[in-house]
């Protein structure tokens, strides 16, 4: 038990942190298979960017141990370093140089050759749509080229973990697709990316497993898949016009239940046409006009609502 | 065990520090910085230039009747103010620093740099290199404009060569005080403030009045800082005079600024900041 198992990128055991009084790990667990995407699902405080603080060997944690790529953080913080890029939620560039400057220094604190390092940057500006941006200054830069600089620059050492806290938040809906798609090209390539979101659809569209961090604990793990299926989420949304065809419809259907304060009702359903044409033809016996209809199968938003909205959930193994 | 696969980690040598490699690449980032923003520099070497003006043009005919029997006056005052003045302004370029110091540590990057496997003590030896190059790039310009209003040191090369070198002293002593006192202010403000101390101590020195001129308390603790014998050391040496003991004790005092300045810059820099 003295070392992980070599494929292993992350694992984590027992990790905890407080400042002062207030608990922010609480007994964190957590491990990484190499070349996979993990990502870290909470709310502001659930304690997402100190374990990636802690991770990168920003922060020491007050017990518990950690390991990254088989390093000990507390014995061995530069052969950590030595392995890992990390992308804060902050931005970490220089804005008194320009994109091309801030990858130039990477390159010379990264010792690469004068040549090679010109020549890697050269393709990551291009890879990152940052060519046309290259000799501004950073500070002239909007959220998303800032971002994509700041990952751009983590990727000049050729890290083997890549540590992502938040890499999205505040960014418009085009420079997240943009962000995602940096994120597969790279995980193709055979790293390990550990990710913070307190987006569920950022979780589901790039992790292979997701652990739900509430009040500094895991409260529950797995796959997207595994996580929906925890939450029986599934129905379907019929709004009315008038309160009368409302409780027709609700003595039709006897497993719906009311939407608080709205002339809706949710009904049950795993989505199917099946399901739905049952639905939808006990209204037609019944001649119940419905206004409108809505599909939802369930989500991360149900599982996280689900699992954090009662304090203290037990863990949920999958 | 022993047969199990290991990803290939990075051997030994990759785990190596290049302190002087990296502390080159730092001192380029800040050079550029400067070389981008002259108007940083314009601004921290105005003030000991306006000061100059002022204590020359404003007090000069009245103070330099006080400090010499001779009808000297004016000219004789711009000889006397002149090292404080070129004190003063290597204590405006490490007010710079500590400003530089701590928008690296709001904007970020630092903690990149903490996160890499580079000799930490780059970081801040490549603002100390900086910071050096800009203090004689200021002393420079101030001293082209003393010598344009009458300063006339009668120091030979030998005499400008010792200065250089002990202004050059001076200087990396104050930088790494300077270096601590920007890590330590936690807002850009606090880090313009907290080194101006060292812009109003030359004037209770015998920079500008000799110090007998002063009360019996104020002249104590004017004899005893720091700033005292450093002023009376570039004095002797730019006007070819015996420096005294007063060499001797600036040397002593520079030491123990510029050890204390970097070993708290260290321990400031090795510590956790929570975010």
């Amino acid at each position: 038990m003295a070392t992980a198992p070599p494929e292993t990128a992350i694992s984590v055991t027992g990790l905890r942190k407080s400042f002062g009084e207030h608990v922010v790990l609480d007994g964190l667990d957590l491990t990484v298979p190499a070349g996979t995407v993990y990502s870290l699902l909470g709310a502001n405080g659930a304690g997402k960017s100190t374990t990636v603080r802690i991770l990168s060997t920003l922060a020491a944690s007050d017990g518990g141990s950690a390991r990254v790529r088989g390093h000990d953080l507390a014995s061995e913080p530069d052969a950590v370093r030595a392995a890992i890029g990390v992308t804060g939620q902050f931005s970490a560039v220089d804005s008194l140089l320009t994109g091309e400057e801030n990858l130039l220094l990477m390159a010379d604190l990264h010792h690469w050759p004068r040549r090679d390092g010109r020549r890697r940057v050269a393709e990551l500006l291009r890879r990152f749509d940052l060519v046309d941006a290259a000799r501004r200054p950073a500070s002239t830069y909007s959220g998303g080229m800032r971002r994509r600089l700041d990952l751009a620059m983590t990727l000049v050492g050729d890290p083997q973990v890549i540590f992502l806290d938040e890499p999205t938040t505040g960014l418009d809906p085009r420079s997240r697709r943009a962000m995602w798609r940096i994120v597969r090209e790279l995980v193709s390539t055979g790293v390990t990316v550990f990710l913070t979101t307190q987006y569920l659809e950022e979780a589901d569209e790039l992790a292979d497993r997701i652990g739900v961090l509430h009040h500094g604990r895991l409260v529950a793990e797995g796959t997207a898949e595994e996580l929906k299926r925890l939450v029986p989420g599934g129905h379907v949304l019929l709004r009315f016009a008038d309160p009368t065809s409302l409780e027709d419809a609700e003595r039709a259907l006897d497993t719906s239940s009311r939407e608080n304060g709205t002339l809706a009702l949710r009904v049950p359903s795993d989505g199917g046409l099946r399901s739905l044409r049952a639905v939808l033809s006990r209204l037609d016996d019944r001649s119940i006009e419905v206004e409108e209809l809505s599909v939802r199968t369930p989500d991360l938003d149900d599982v996280f609502l689900a699992l954090t909205g009662q304090p203290g959930a037990e863990k949920v193994s999958t | 065990m022993g047969t199990a696969p290991s990803l290939p980690g990075p051997a030994p040598a990759a785990l190596r520090f290049h302190p002087l490699r990296d502390s080159a690449t730092m001192s380029r980032r800040n050079l550029r910085h400067m070389l981008r923003y002259p108007s940083t520099t314009l601004v921290l070497v105005g003030m000991p230039i306006v000061f100059l003006l002022l204590f020359v043009y404003v007090f000069g005919g009245a103070l330099g009747a006080g400090i010499s029997e001779g009808p000297g006056g004016r000219s004789e005052y711009v000889t006397y103010v002149v090292p404080a003045i070129l004190l003063m302004t290597i204590a405006s370029t490490v007010q710079g620093t500590a400003i530089s110091i701590a928008m690296d540590l709001t904007e970020g990057i630092i903690d990149r740099f903490r996160t890499m496997h580079i000799a930490r003590v780059s970081v801040l030896t490549g603002h100390v290199v900086g910071s050096v190059i800009q203090a004689f790039l200021s002393l420079a310009i101030v001293m082209g404009v003393a010598l344009l209003i009458g300063f006339r040191p009668g120091a030979g090369l030998g005499g400008w060569l010792a200065t250089t070198g002990f202004l050059a002293v001076v200087t990396f002593a104050l930088v790494w005080l300077s270096v601590a006192l920007g890590q330590v202010s936690r807002s850009v403000e606090t880090a313009s403030n907290l080194p101006m101390p060292l812009i109003l101590l030359p004037f209770l020195s015998s920079g500008f009045v000799p110090t007998d001129s002063m009360p019996a308390g104020l002249r104590w603790f004017a004899e005893y800082q720091p700033f005292t014998p450093i002023i009376e050391t570039s004095r002797g040496l730019l006007m070819d005079q015996p420096v005294g003991h007063h060499g001797w004790v600036a040397l002593g005092w520079c030491a123990l600024i510029a050890l204390g300045g970097y070993l708290w810059s260290r321990r400031l820099f090795g510590r956790e900041h929570p975010s």
